[in-house]
């Protein structure tokens, strides 16, 4: 049963990562695809324990950054009619190798740590777990990820807000 | 199921997402593509997460999802200055920066 969710999820994620790029005809429709390829690493972060961390991807990710990406197309009435020459199949045919090839040698090098997986404690991942440790060990990183926060909602409303010349 | 088969799953992501910041050229598209990239590394570091069993590798991700909340706002406030001021998408041509 896992496995065939895998298949299927996985599938699905890197299906639609591939239309993200592939889709020339719209922007609306590569931010679709990233809505279905996020929904579908979630269901990948739930498969593997991290309960916590799926719930946030569905909210954080598919929520709330893929509707701010669709929120701006559609208030400026983007289409990208006029991006340059048509793409060459061959250096596509090109393109597809070097990523294959990349991506077997990557894999490769991700290889290490064990290949059997470990019975886990109950609550890994869920957020009483993590919440301890990030209240606990990680409580500098987590006051700065909220500096850095502030940061950008200030960054935000300054550059959206000024005309520069 | 063998959790070799979740890197393979993020390493191709990630190098979908970094052929689309290569080829392609609409600056939102390119965002898109950056954040593929950035849901490849979450993956690889909750799949490393469960093979050693320790929790670490969720604060990593909820870090870089935080990060990835800001980036967005950032550069979209960005892209918007951008089509205000020069009124396209197409990052060729915004390359006053490029060497």
């Amino acid at each position: 049963m896992e496995e065939i969710l895998f298949y299927i999820f996985g599938a699905l994620a890197v299906l639609s990562a591939a239309g993200v790029v592939l889709s020339t005809k719209s922007t609306i429709n590569s931010a679709l695809y990233l809505v279905v390829s996020m929904l579908s690493l979630a269901v990948l972060f739930v498969m593997l324990r991290a309960e916590f961390v799926g719930v946030l991807q569905v909210m954080v990710y598919a929520g709330a950054i893929v509707v701010l990406f669709l929120f701006v197309i559609m208030l400026l009435n983007l289409d990208e009619g006029d991006m340059g020459p048509p793409s060459q199949p061959v250096l596509k045919a090109v393109g597809a190798v070097v990523i294959l090839g990349a991506t077997v040698k990557l894999a490769s090098l991700l290889r290490s740590g064990p290949r059997v997986v470990p019975e886990l404690p109950d609550g890994f991942g869920q957020v009483r777990e993590v919440g301890t440790i990030l209240f606990t060990d990680y409580l500098l990183a987590f006051e700065v990820t909220g500096i850095l926060l502030l940061a950008g909602i200030v960054g935000a409303v300054m550059l959206a807000k000024k005309t520069v010349d | 199921m063998d959790p070799w088969a979740y890197q393979l799953v993020a390493a191709l992501l990630f190098m979908i997402g970094m052929l689309g910041v290569l080829v392609r050229r609409n600056i939102i598209v390119i965002f898109m593509c950056i954040e593929l990239m950035l849901n490849a590394a979450n993956l690889s570091l909750i799949s490393f997460s469960r093979m050693w069993g320790n929790l670490d590798g969720h604060i990593f991700v909820f870090i870089v999802i935080a990060v990835a909340a800001v980036e967005v706002a950032v550069g979209l406030a960005i892209v918007i200055s951008l089509i205000r001021n020069r009124d396209t998408v197409n990052v060729e041509d915004a390359s006053l920066l490029k060497w």
